[in-house]
């Protein structure tokens, strides 16, 4: 994989906002073909570094180039990329065939070729006839689609999408994330998403990029952070952790790590507090000292159990910080 | 039948509350629609005196009159054409100050909203007096542009105000999904921003255009009776003729307003008022 071509590269980024605030020294190399995903929490700088990408914030030192070339002095509208907010992305005045060929228009392609793209760009996002109808008749979801190929319309080397889904429905988000997830694989275009939600990282993504107070916590495939979290941070930030004190470092493990044995072979102690069924799998607290271990364990093994239990635990996977 | 419209009776059937409301909303309609049904009443009146409650004649005479004086016609036409030009040149001047209070923070943002407020605080008579001094110096008195000018201080803060809240409206996603697309900054403006605030920028419209058609105290003061639009020559109506003339003249000086505000009902109501005097 050593010879993938560099689509996009962020090289020693600074934006700092009056306040303070911002993104120092962010160096980031983005694959041709690839979606990246930057993850953190509200107010962690992952929106600042897109809207760079995207044009609509200046930054303070450093260099952004696509293809090898700088586009940093480039204002939005002669950039590459193109981008899909989290809403109202649609101008409501114009119908859905008006909005798709906005961006066309402007750059003087003859009708017939519009047509035709609007076309094949409706089909591809599941929207085909809706060319009459205005944005306000459509659903949250059905708008997002709309957004999404008027941005694919314009071939972008880059597309940039900002929390795209983060305001529909917890259903309808599955069901993008899937649809998402099949046209960039059909475009093999590069990608790069910007969510607070890890759940949508991790099913999304090549490559995940955990960012936190304006920094990288780490860079790397979704099983690669999922399984060697960097860093205390990630570990609690990406899917579930028990953390515990061990000789003044903590130790991390993940509930499904978490086996419960018989007390002579266990790495810890503890009694059974909480027993959870959660369809396949039996969800098991056990209070161990201080701490209270999340198990995710089988139900025959969850059927032995009963509150009060003494057990023993042993960690199949641990990390320390 | 009459004897449903016995008050006892009344009062019974549609209760203790209802009648007091029906009272009320009766009141209500002939002190509102009283003197606006008088005035149609007059206008089609050829004699009335006035102890009568219905004119003695009714005719056309005084549309005649009214329509037959060229001073009165030609009225008609300096107040469209005062209007027009009013309403030309406070779009040009206040909707790109409208957008730069709605689209920019610096300082000074509030208290330069607040000052379109005062010109409407003040008493107008001394600020027309005050300003009638500049307008000696300048040669402005009783031109067409002193006129203009002074139309155009009181409709600047609906002109400012409600733009400036209808281009809030517009999201700056929605602005910058235009540039992403590849539009630049002037034909994102056209194309998106002024599109969608257009709505509130009409109502605007129509109120300066309806204000500077019934505008009489500073056409009067500093048109020095060289501009005579329709309310100027309406004090000398009401001064020299019978009602009637005046009621044919209110009802001539009506129309406008009704047509434009039946044009624009939809756009037109307590929301859209609202909306441009929130300061944020």
């Amino acid at each position: 994989m050593s010879e993938r071509n560099v689509k996009l590269e962020i090289r020693d980024m600074t934006k700092k906002y009056d306040n303070g605030d911002g993104v120092e020294h962010i160096n980031l190399k983005i694959y041709e073909g690839e979606i990246v995903t930057l993850l953190g929490p509200s107010g962690c700088g992952k929106s600042t570094i897109l809207r760079t990408l995207g044009g609509f914030l200046d930054t303070t030192s450093g260099d952004i180039l696509i293809d090898g070339k700088s586009i940093i002095a480039l204002p939005p509208e002669k950039r590459p990329t193109a981008m899909v907010f989290q809403s109202y992305n649609l101008w409501p005045h114009m119908t859905v065939y008006e909005n798709l060929a906005f961006g066309l228009k402007l750059r003087k392609r003859p009708k017939a070729e519009i047509d035709a793209s609007i076309q094949e760009h409706l089909a591809l996002v599941s929207m085909t006839g809706t060319e009459k109808k205005y944005p306000g008749q459509l659903s949250g979801g059905q708008q997002q689609r709309i957004a999404i190929a008027r941005s694919l319309m314009l071939k972008p080397a880059v597309l940039l999408l900002d929390e795209p889904f983060s305001a529909l429905d917890a259903k309808i988000r599955q069901q993008m994330r899937e649809e998402l997830k099949r046209i960039q694989s059909e475009l093999k275009i590069t990608v790069v998403f910007v969510t607070h939600d890890q759940e949508e990282a991790m099913a999304l993504s090549h490559r995940i990029v955990v960012m936190n107070k304006g920094v990288f916590e780490q860079v790397g495939s979704p099983t690669e952070i999922y399984d060697d979290p960097a860093s205390k941070y990630v570990a609690s930030f990406i899917g579930e952790m028990n953390f515990m004190d061990r000789d003044g470092k903590t130790l991390a493990v993940r509930p499904e790590d978490a086996a419960i044995v018989p007390e002579g072979e266990a790495d810890a102690k503890g009694t059974v507090r909480m027993i959870m069924v959660l369809g396949h799998y039996v969800e098991v607290h056990v209070q161990c000292g201080e701490a209270v271990v999340k198990c995710f364990v089988d139900r025959e093994v969850s059927d032995r159990l009963a509150l009060g239990d003494r057990v023993g635990l042993k960690f199949e996977k641990c990390h320390m910080f | 039948m009459f004897k449903y419209l016995n008050p006892r009776r009344f009062y019974h059937a549609v209760g203790k509350k209802h009648f007091w409301e029906f009272i009320v909303l009766a009141l209500f309609l002939l002190f509102f629609y009283g003197p606006l049904l008088n005035m149609f009443m007059l206008a089609f009146a050829d004699t009335y005196e006035v102890p009568a409650v219905l004119p003695q004649e009714w005719g056309f005479k005084w549309w005649g009159f009214v329509l037959g004086q060229k001073s009165l016609r030609s009225s008609i036409f300096q107040s469209y054409l005062v209007a027009a030009i009013t309403t030309v040149c406070s779009m040009v001047l206040c909707i790109p100050a409208a957008y730069a209070i709605a689209r920019f923070k610096f300082p000074g943002r509030k208290l330069f909203m607040l000052s379109f407020l005062l010109t409407n605080a003040f008493p107008k008579l001394g600020i027309y007096t005050s300003i009638a001094i500049l307008f000696y110096r300048y040669n402005l008195m009783g031109t067409l542009v002193g006129v203009v000018i002074i139309h155009m201080i009181n409709s600047m803060m609906f002109m400012v105000w409600l733009p400036a809240s209808a281009f809030r409206s517009v999201h700056r996603q929605q602005e910058e999904a235009a540039r992403d697309v590849g539009a630049g900054p002037i034909r994102t403006f056209f194309k998106v921003t002024l599109p969608m605030a257009t709505p509130g920028i009409a109502v605007a419209t129509l109120y300066t255009f309806l204000g500077s058609m019934e505008e009489a105290q500073g056409t009067m003061l500093v048109g020095l009776a060289r501009i005579k639009t329709m309310p100027v020559e309406m004090y000398g109506i009401i001064l020299d003729y019978p009602g009637q003339a005046g009621a044919v003249f209110s009802i001539l000086l009506l129309i406008p307003s009704v047509v434009l505000i039946f044009a624009m009902r939809k756009y037109i109501g307590p929301e859209a008022i609202a909306g441009g005097f929130k300061m944020k």
